[in-house]
């Protein structure tokens, strides 16, 4: 018998993340009780750091390792890095979130790190099976951190729900994979697309089923209608910094595995999901968009605008050329910096046992605390694709996509979604600078390490507007394997 | 000197960091001179320039600087650069002098507002952000400018946000000029897939290789654009509303400047509108339609501004008359001269506003020509200017888009006529406005009008410099049948092409039944038909002059009784035409509704009912595992299932079917 090839510099990253997973475990373990644990997190973003640094060398290797399982292909690289980024500003701002909630378990640290783990796996794995453990390592963890605070009746009302239909979505999931697996006996995603074109199978009723959970598995990972029902009660009820976490990461994860799995193991059925996700795609930004308008919650508008940027993202996923893909590659990125800058933004309007987030909490924030009022307008301007911010290149790149593919509706759709989109991000920004205090918010605290994290993801929305060529350019190498 | 182009824009940019970062450290002293005096050195440079420009041969006034690589991304290449052309650079000037005399008179307006370092950063971003839009040397950065100003617009809008209707205006800005917006960006998304470039000069000299439709469909996208951005039918609706704002604002901003950016955009790619009858054909009747509708809604209005926010719309619809019928500079020539004379009314207005501690209310004047002479005077200069008396310039300019609607060979004899009214009836209007204001006798308030003053020297001069160019603006564009030499329209040539040439059939109007031509201009126009037509626009607009004469200062009592006889009508037109409410009922109430419909549906229904409902039966702590079991967990459930299975169902029938 011979062992394969053990490659394992191409995994370095998805260990030190592991690594310094259990050793926070067992700092936590063998500290003396009832101290503040800060030096965790620390010790996190060291773990995270370490590994974007063992990351970067392997841009541009395009290597496969583990029988061919997996991938550090441009693709993978990309994704990894746009992850690790969101690991980091996640961990940022837990430093000031978690032990003012009263989260000063070392697990919440540890389990952010397994959830970052199995993202980074979805994005690699070239073979279901490490896709699966992927997708599961990270929704598990995601779990329990959603139930973080545990007198909180919400947070576990939330979490319970979402891994009750999380689970559920997991087994069709599952289901897709064994159609896969019965139809063209292979989980190398090459090996069934090559299956497929040799044979013909494209009426093969059992591929044709695998399709329609693979959907279902993906969808409700990546929050798209008719498959969304769990986010906005779960990003309520959860800790705001794992909303952030799940608003991201997850959905960056989601759509690695989802564009991995189907160009390029199921291209030859691109023209029986595109019609399909042509539907999804216009349901979701529009469902999206016109509930987010009647929210009072923050995170509750925040949750429905993230099920309306997923449909954003399918848009260019419909439209299935190198110019969307590669925006999808970028939109997450732009996102991720809005996004958890947003809820960074959320987070420090919040102080212990009183977290401000209705909408009108916001009001006259902008004489107030005024920079922490621009900060959010940057945010949210962005979100709502005003130039020259990240959002605006990131919708600019995903709705020319659509143009060039010839699918002018879905781009007029999208566009007619992004004018009623500003509607609700505005209503904030009109709170900030254009109304007296409801109530008097007073003594907050900018604690370092989230003020860090707000500083970043500006730097980072700022840069992705105005000088988004690097990024771009990089992420159409980065698709070069796959499709 | 042209490679500093960059400059023009830096100055406005270091102006709103100064004030924005360290203005309120500063204090109000620094920023008084901050800000105006980054932009006097911006129009400075633009001078400059200008000067070096028309130095040149007309066949090299172009130069281009590329800032840096904004987007290189495979076939996706996009610079931030700026481009000096007669166009851009004339609207440069424009931009940054009416600006600089507005941002001297805002420091005067503006002194006790607590809001005053704020009013500066905003004001000196949006001049930044103008002339980023007309200096761009592509689409791109042309919108991130056009977005910018608009963002500036809604920020100043509603500027005084302690006032409900000031934020929600400011709000109502932003949101309709989104939809033209969306038009935009959807215009130069085709322009890229098709062309491959959204660079000006590359765009325009491969645009031959563009069919009619894909041409057809760009201009009319690139317009819905111009619609919103420039007030017209039917996104006009936010310009009004806009006059919340501090009065210099809606001078510069919503008079002056930005509102006419569609127009600038539109004169930008005349190449691809030149492509493009039927775009031409709905610019021109969209714009005239605008001039003559708007121009009837300012007869019944009585506040101030409102009535200048009108005329402010129907003479942008004579903009767009113009460039509709190919008269690029014609359009461009009103653009300068309505800048300066509409941005006069309205420091006008402010300056009335100054005298009689805000009033904005017409019938709560009167006779105030002798308390604020210099205010009147100039108010009058820029009134006899837009109601197009000879020998000012708004007569120039508004006479040769008269004669260019008619004449062009994509003009019309309608055009003309409808053009021609819409100006008699902003004589009408504009000067009932003066009457009402500063003639007849005097209805201010008992406590206000024994401090009636004029306004200090920092708001006067202004109003003075931009008298003068109201008088003289329009020199520069004398019509060859007056003897003039009509430089601008020489100048502009390069750009814009030499406008079109008289006398050919109506080819562009073939869409509008050839019919019509019979009435137009076929055949050679002589001089004397040229001549005739300026006397016949001129008697229209006495006309008007003379009718608001006799209805307001003769017999005052008289517009009442016409009110009250036809009050089906006069409610009508005083309401605006109901529009607002039209849109309210249509747009904005159908989509809450929606919006809150949907919540109501999925959320409240199915989430928080089976929430109550059991929570009402069990008590609050079993409730929670019991309502995961029965309530809505398996409700998400059953819409994945459903969900799958249509899914299911529709690969299968696909494959089979």
């Amino acid at each position: 018998m011979k062992l394969p090839d053990i490659d394992l510099y191409l995994i370095a990253p998805e260990i030190i993340i592991t690594v310094f997973g259990f050793l926070v475990l067992l700092v936590d373990v063998f500290a003396p009780k009832g101290e503040k644990k800060g030096y965790l997190g620390v010790l996190s973003l060291l773990g995270v750091a370490i590994a974007f640094f063992y990351t970067l060398p392997l841009v541009g290797t395009g290597k496969t390792g583990f029988v061919e399982m997996f991938a550090a292909d441009g693709f993978a690289i990309f994704f990894k890095i746009t992850i690790l980024i969101i690991a980091f500003l996640t961990l940022l701002i837990s430093i000031g979130y978690a032990p003012r909630e009263g989260i000063g378990f070392g697990e919440y640290y540890a389990l952010i790190l397994f959830a970052t783990f199995g993202m980074m796996l979805m994005a690699a794995g070239t073979h279901l099976i490490i896709i699966f453990l992927g997708l599961e390592t990270m929704s598990i963890s995601i779990y329990v951190l959603a139930g973080m605070l545990r007198g909180d009746q919400k947070s576990v009302e939330s979490a319970f729900k979402y891994f009750l239909l999380g689970a559920f979505a997991t087994g069709f999931l599952l289901y897709g994979i064994a159609f896969l697996y019965g139809a063209t006996g292979s989980l190398y995603l090459k090996n069934i697309a090559s299956y497929i074109g040799s044979k013909n199978l494209l009426n093969h009723p059992m591929l044709l089923m695998s399709l329609a959970f693979l959907t279902i598995g993906f969808g409700f990972k990546i929050a798209s209608v008719p498959f969304h029902m769990w986010t906005p009660d779960v990003y309520e009820g959860a800790p705001t910094s794992v909303t952030a976490f799940m608003a991201t990461g997850v959905k960056a994860a989601g759509f690695s595995a989802l564009l991995r799995v189907f160009f390029t193991a199921l291209p030859a059925f691109q023209p029986d999901w595109t019609s399909i996700m042509w539907l999804i795609a216009v349901a979701t930004m529009t469902f999206g968009n016109i509930i987010a308008i009647s929210q009072n919650n923050i995170k509750r508008m925040l949750a429905y605008s993230s099920i309306a940027h997923a449909g954003y993202i399918l848009v260019a996923f419909v439209a299935g050329n190198k110019l969307g893909t590669s925006g999808i590659l970028f939109y997450l990125m732009a996102y991720a910096f809005m996004n958890l800058g947003a809820f960074t933004c959320v987070i420090l309007l919040g102080k212990k046992g009183e977290e401000n987030t209705l909408i009108t909490d916001y009001a006259g924030l902008g004489f107030k605390y005024p920079l922490l009022a621009a900060s959010m307008t940057v945010f949210l301007l962005s979100m709502a694709g005003i130039p020259p911010l990240g959002g605006f290149m990131a919708k600019f790149y995903v709705f020319s996509a659509a143009v060039e593919a010839k699918f002018y509706w879905l781009a007029v759709l999208g566009m007619i979604n992004s004018a009623i989109s500003v509607y609700y991000y505005l209503r904030v920004t009109v709170l900030m600078y254009f109304r007296e205090p409801e109530r008097e918010i007073t003594g907050l605290s900018f604690s370092p390490a989230p003020t860090l994290a707000l500083i970043l993801a500006l730097i980072g929305t700022f840069y992705l507007g105005i000088f988004p060529s690097n990024v771009l350019s990089f992420a159409q190498k980065s698709i070069a394997g796959l499709m | 000197m042209l490679d500093y182009v960059w400059l023009i824009p830096l100055f406005p940019a270091i102006g709103f960091l100064i004030n924005g970062l360290l203005g309120r450290r500063l204090g109000k002293g620094v920023v008084s001179v901050v800000g105006p005096a980054a932009i006097g050195l911006s129009f400075l440079t633009s001078i400059l320039i200008f000067f070096e420009l028309i130095g040149k041969p007309a066949s090299e006034r172009h130069f281009e600087k590329v800032i840096f690589d904004w987007v290189v991304s495979g076939s996706f290449q996009t610079v931030i650069g700026y481009q000096i052309d007669p166009l851009s650079i004339l609207m440069a000037l424009v931009v940054t002098g009416v600006s600089f005399f507005i941002h001297i008179y805002s420091v005067g307006y503006m002194h006790d507002d607590p809001g005053y370092t704020r009013y500066f950063t905003y004001l000196n971003l949006f001049v930044f952000m103008m002339l980023n839009l007309v200096l761009a040397n592509n689409f791109l950065l042309m919108f991130v400018g056009w977005e910018g100003v608009g963002l500036c617009s809604y920020l100043l809008i509603g500027f005084w946000y302690e006032k409900d209707s000031a934020a929600n205006a400011g709000k109502k800005a932003f949101v309709v000029n989104r939809v033209g917006d969306f038009g935009f960006i959807l215009g130069m998304f085709l322009i890229f897939v098709n062309l491959g470039t959204l660079d000006f000069t590359d765009a325009f000299a491969k645009a031959g290789q563009l069919d009619t439709a894909t041409v057809t469909a760009i201009t009319l996208l690139l317009f819905v654009g111009a619609c919103g951005k420039s007030a017209q039918i039917p996104l006009y609706v936010w310009l009004p509303d806009a006059m919340e704002g501090p009065t210099p604002v809606s001078s510069l901003i919503h008079a002056a400047t930005m509102v006419t950016a569609g127009v600038y955009m539109v004169a930008r790619c005349s190449v691809l509108y030149n492509m493009a009858p039927i775009a031409m054909a709905v610019v021109a009747i969209v714009g005239v339609a605008t001039a003559i509708f708007t121009a009837s809604i300012g007869f019944c209005q009585y506040d101030l501004k409102k009535i200048l926010a009108y005329s402010t719309i129907s003479q942008l619809g004579y903009m767009f008359l113009a460039v509709g019928v190919g008269a690029y500079s014609a359009g461009i020539f009103h653009l300068m001269t309505h800048a300066f004379f509409k941005g006069l009314l309205f420091l006008g207005a402010g300056s009335v506003m100054h005298a009689l501690s805000g009033e904005l209310d017409i019938r709560k004047m009167g006779a105030l020509r002798s308390k604020i002479p210099i205010t009147f005077g100039t108010f009058f200069i820029a009134t006899l200017a837009i109601a197009g008396i000879p020998g000012l310039s708004g007569f120039f300019s508004k006479d040769e888009i008269l004669w260019m609607a008619f004449s062009s060979p994509r003009g019309h004899f309608l055009l003309w006529m409808v053009a021609a009214i819409a100006a008699g009836m902003t004589a009408f209007y504009m000067f009932r406005a003066l009457f009402m204001t500063f003639f007849g006798e005097s209805r201010v308030d008992h406590h206000v009008a024994h401090h009636i003053h004029e306004s200090p020297k920092i708001m006067t001069v202004p109003l003075m410099v931009l008298a003068f160019l109201s008088i003289v603006g329009g020199y520069v564009g004398v019509p060859h049948v007056l003897g003039g030499a009509n430089h601008i329209h020489e100048f502009l040539a390069p750009v814009v092409g030499g406008g079109p040439e008289p006398g050919k059939a109506h080819a562009g109007f073939s869409i509008l039944a050839q019919a019509w031509a019979a009435g137009g201009a076929q055949g050679g126009h002589s001089t004397a038909l040229e001549l005739f037509l300026m006397v016949l626009s001129v008697l229209i607009a006495l006309t008007g002059i003379g009718i608001a004469y006799f209805l307001y200062l003769k017999n005052p009592i008289l517009p009442k009784r016409l009110a009250e006889q036809y009050s089906g009508l006069y409610r009508l037109v005083a309401n605006k035409y109901y529009v607002d409410e039209l849109y309210q009922v249509l747009f904005v109430n159908s989509l809450k509704k929606l919006g809150m419909g949907l919540w109501k549906g999925f959320d409240e229904f199915i989430i928080d009912g089976t929430v109550n409902g059991i929570a009402y039966f069990i008590g609050w702590l079993s409730s929670l595992m019991r309502r995961m079991q029965t309530g809505f967990v398996q409700n998400y459930a059953v819409s994945m299932i459903v969900g799958g299975v249509i899914l299911a169902l529709y690969y299968i029938m696909r494959a089979f079917f």
